[in-house]
């Protein structure tokens, strides 16, 4: 006979405000099973819980059922109290009244009844519970990392530091990401490829480190600790190994009308190409697209001129399979298409530009070459016109609805430089509002204003025309003085809201983690876990979590960091009992339970069963690997002959708990 | 073909012209625009505020009878269109404004925007086809036509569903259809000053030269547009500095037909 201990938590006046916590514990003094029943104002605190432990000795309780917040919250907390009293973790049942009664009611006799109904289904639960074991699962000592920009690089340099093995996978042909193509970096206003190339350099240089650039991730298998990832090494049609980077190659390719994408395809660059100067790998790659002899089988010029004899065109996409014990996403951004802001003109005038293109156009490895000259006719822009905005908190549906949180201090940083480098030159910005909190931000912003003489204009933009002479009318609102102002101007800036690097859905589909509407990575908690993906094992670093700038970035990074390197030290990580388990002699072989598991933990086995009267038979039955197993519990309902069910979940107490609830 | 037309005021009386056209060439195209029976007025600006009801009445009358007459309402007037549309969309999405509606003027079986609204543009694209016209031109225009859109017939875009709002091409195309060159300008669907030429004509005069001035910039011979309220503003302000037309004369020099 179960002896069942019942505590009912005020939780302060969360609960007790709208449930009385009083009738609750006196109604199920009275149920089946209940030898003890209490209430008390903070049941996680230290004296919440030794009065669980205490309950437990005294009434010699085989089960407990604590109505408090969600289990979510503090069912940790409860198992190792009801353990270091001696009860198995696994007899403790959490009925959730804060959440889903007290919180969302107002009628106190109404939630009163329901927190009592809750509480009861849960008593239904445990009466059913056995006592489980926790299992034990290896830890693989190496970490990946995907995506080489900043954040990746400086998660993987953390990891490395600590001693571990870590491989960093970037899908374009050099690690650096999008800080490499940035000029200046605020707001200390140093040069972005200064500080960013070192880090590139460490990273080839460490030991720990292995980069695996123009490479992406093609599938995962496996759970926290024990994850085996497939990894498509594209190819490059350049041999990694004997390419020296002498660039001799590109200065024969014939091929010469590929877009350069590292500068915002403003000029062009050969088929056989290495992205930038400081590239890591420092490695030509061939463009497939572009490359004449990959198109028509004629030419042949760079393999001719290679004295490394690194070419090779025969070569093939490859397949890696790798094992890691932890995974950090850092994916990164794009800048989002205008395709839906026709009114400024994108693409009808080439001297409307985005604020990536301008720092490829001030960057001396610009098209420009440094001087900041109009796409359109190479003049010396005099008037400059700077959008803010542009896609940013926007709710019309045209944009995304966040604020990018960079704009403001890169608008401000753009607007100093051209006025610093060029000071006949005029410059206006366009604002909503100027965000710029931050260690020396608003202090940035202000130089802009009072030094450098910014005309900042409170105000959107409606339109930007342009005009018969070549110039640019745009035509925005001034709402401090309340008037519509005219500017002609000779280049416009939009500063363009940024989004999750778009591959970063078909990675959070592989890591089965979860993304938000923005496609954003959602973290395990906005406060309290907000490097951690609610995925175990899955890190999160960078812009693919939300929009943030360099120095926090590097700090996310940091932080990931930490956590790969605590989880990684440790040689063994307790696994939930909570799983599935075939019952053999009802299993007939089906395989529609392998079907439907996420984590390929099902598999088959040939087993010999007696049938009594000296006789056998060998049957196929589903065997469920404890290691591998995540308790989703899809197995249990899609087995037409309920052979299969969860430890800790069975169908029994489930239907126990459904009757409990529909008994009046 | 017959289909069901709702001409409004203005085609009855200071844009006849453009009635009359347009009845020419849709028959050149074997299609008879049948003017609904005892039309009344759209409503004009009224039935758009988001709260009315009786002014939307006459406008629910227009599109019911549509529906059991073939089920397409044509229009050519931008703002009979644009009110017509506006309200169907209600008719369609606003439980509240079809129950009083249905309710006030009694229809049974109820009328919840079953019937297809379609300006004379979108007639002439999706059912004759610019192909069809571009092969029955007999005199091709050979001129810089600039295309004017204003904004009934594009906004609200989510409801018109008529083209870009920002960058409209229906009418460039059916230029080049008629053997014009479309001039590119960036003024093509500005304001032309609308209803505040009545209250401030000055300002109204300003919107519309900025349009023409921009257009001939970039070199227009002619302007073209298919709203009587910019054809209004457009040519008493600008008359003198542009010719500007409906694009039916247009329509009627290219395929040959006598006005």
């Amino acid at each position: 006979m179960q002896r069942i201990g019942v505590f009912i938590c005020w939780c302060g006046s969360n609960i007790a405000a709208t449930v009385d916590v009083e009738k609750v514990s006196e109604v199920i003094k009275q149920e089946k099973g209940v030898v003890f029943a209490t209430n008390y104002q903070y049941m996680c605190s230290e004296n919440g819980q030794q009065i669980i432990k205490n309950a437990i000795k005294e009434y010699n309780l085989t089960g407990i059922v604590i109505g408090s917040c969600s289990p979510r919250m503090h069912e940790a907390t409860f198992r190792k109290a009801a353990q270091a009293a001696g009860l198995n973790p696994y007899m403790v049942e959490v009925a959730n009244i804060r959440e889903h009664c007290s919180w969302i009611h107002k009628d106190r006799a109404e939630a009163t009844e329901k927190a009592i109904i809750l509480v009861r289904t849960a008593i239904a639960k445990v009466l059913l519970n056995t006592p489980l074991a926790e299992g034990e699962s290896p830890v693989t000592k190496r970490a990946l990392v995907i995506g080489g920009g900043i954040a990746g690089i400086q998660t993987a340099l953390d990891i490395a530091e600590a001693g571990f093995e870590v491989d960093i996978v970037e899908k374009n042909a050099t690690i650096g990401g999008r800080m490499a193509q940035i000029d200046k970096t605020f707001p200390t206003l140093d040069c972005s490829a200064c500080i960013l190339t070192p880090k590139m350099v460490d990273c080839a240089q460490n030991e720990k480190i292995d980069i695996l650039s123009y490479s992406e991730i093609e599938s995962v298998q496996g759970f926290v600790g024990n994850f085996t990832v497939t990894i498509r090494k594209k190819a490059r049609y350049v041999d990694e190994n004997k390419c020296t980077g002498c660039k001799v190659c590109m200065q024969y390719c014939p091929s010469k009308k590929g877009l350069n994408e590292f500068n915002m395809n403003m000029n062009t660059r050969t088929a056989i190409y290495i992205p930038f100067a400081q590239a890591i790998p420092n490695v030509a790659v061939i463009d497939p697209e572009q490359c004449i002899k990959l198109k028509t089988g004629k030419c042949g010029v760079c393999k001719l001129k290679c004295s490394a004899g690194a070419i090779n065109y025969d070569m093939k996409d490859e397949f890696i399979e790798r094992k890691y014990g932890a995974i950090v996403v850092a994916t990164g951004f794009k800048p989002i298409d205008l395709d839906n802001f026709n009114e400024y003109a994108y693409k009808d005038s080439k001297d409307v530009i985005t604020s990536l293109e301008l720092e490829r156009l001030m960057n001396a490895a610009g098209p420009t070459n440094g001087v900041l000259l109009r796409p359109s006719d190479n003049a010396h822009p005099k008037d400059i016109t700077f959008i803010q905005c542009v896609g940013s908190r926007d709710v019309s549906g045209c944009g995304k609805p966040y604020c990018s949180k960079i704009c403001c201090m890169y608008t401000a940083k753009h607007a100093m430089l051209i006025r610093e480098k060029y000071p006949d030159t005029r410059v206006h910005v366009f604002y909503i509002d100027v965000r710029t909190p931050g260690k020396n931000y608003d202090e940035f912003y202000r130089r802009a204003v009072e030094q450098y003489d910014v005309d900042y204009i409170k105000g959107m933009v409606g339109k930007v025309f342009p005009m018969a002479n070549g110039k640019l009318l745009v035509q925005g609102s001034n709402l401090l003085d309340n008037e519509q102002i005219f500017i002609e101007s000779d280049l416009v800036v939009l500063a363009t809201a940024i989004e999750p690097e778009p591959s970063v859905r078909k990675i959070a589909t592989l890591l089965a983690t979860s993304i938000d509407t923005n496609n954003f990575l959602t973290e395990a908690h906005p406060k309290l876990r907000p490097v951690e993906s609610p995925t175990a094992g899955i890190y999160l670093a960078g812009v693919c979590q939300g929009p943030r700038d360099i120095p926090e970035t590097v700090s996310m990074a940091s932080a990931c960091a930490a956590k790969v390197i605590g989880l990684l030290v440790k040689d063994k990580l307790k696994t939930n009992p909570c799983i599935a388990l075939t019952n053999e002699n009802m299993c007939n072989g089906c395989s529609q339970c392998a079907n439907v598991c996420a984590y390929g933990a099902i598999s088959y086995i040939e087993k010999e069963f007696r049938l009594g009267g000296g006789k056998t038979e060998v049957r196929r039955v589903s065997y469920v690997n404890p290691a591998v197993c995540q308790g989703c519990g899809a197995c249990t309902v899609t087995c037409p002959s309920g052979a299969i069910d969860l430890k800790g979940f069975s169908s029994k107490q489930i239907m126990s708990e459904v009757e409990t609830i529909c008994k009046k | 073909m017959q289909i069901c037309y709702y001409p409004g005021c203005t085609l009855k009386s200071k844009a006849v012209d453009l009635d009359i056209q347009a009845r020419k060439i849709a028959e050149k195209f074997g299609i008879e625009m049948v003017d609904i029976d005892k039309w009344q007025c759209c409503g004009a600006e009224y039935p758009t505020a988001p709260n009315e009801t009786a002014t939307k009445l006459s406008a629910v009358r227009a599109l019911n009878y549509a529906k059991s007459h073939g089920g397409k309402l044509l229009t050519l007037c931008s703002a009979c269109h644009n009110v017509l549309k506006r309200v169907n969309e209600d008719m369609r999405t606003n439980e509240k404004t079809i129950m009083k509606a249905n309710i006030y003027l009694e229809l049974n079986p109820e009328y919840r925007g079953e019937t297809e609204v379609i300006h004379y543009l979108e007639m002439l694209k999706n059912i004759v086809g610019f192909d069809k016209i571009k092969s029955m031109v007999v005199k091709p225009l050979n001129r810089k036509v600039a295309a004017y859109y204003g904004c009934l017939l594009l906004r609200p875009s989510n409801v018109m569903k008529f083209d870009n709002p920002e960058n409209p091409t229906i009418l460039e195309d059916l230029i080049v259809a008629l053997g014009g060159t479309p001039v590119k300008y960036s003024h093509k669907n500005e304001c032309c000053g609308a209803y505040v030429s009545i209250k401030s004509p000055d300002l109204a005069k300003k919107k519309s030269q900025s349009i023409t001035d921009d257009a001939k910039a970039f070199g227009a011979d002619e302007l073209i547009t298919a709203c009587p309220l910019c054809y209004y503003n457009l040519k008493k302000n600008c008359g003198e500095n542009l010719k500007i037309s409906y694009f039916t004369a247009l329509m009627m020099e290219a395929l040959g037909i006598d006005g």
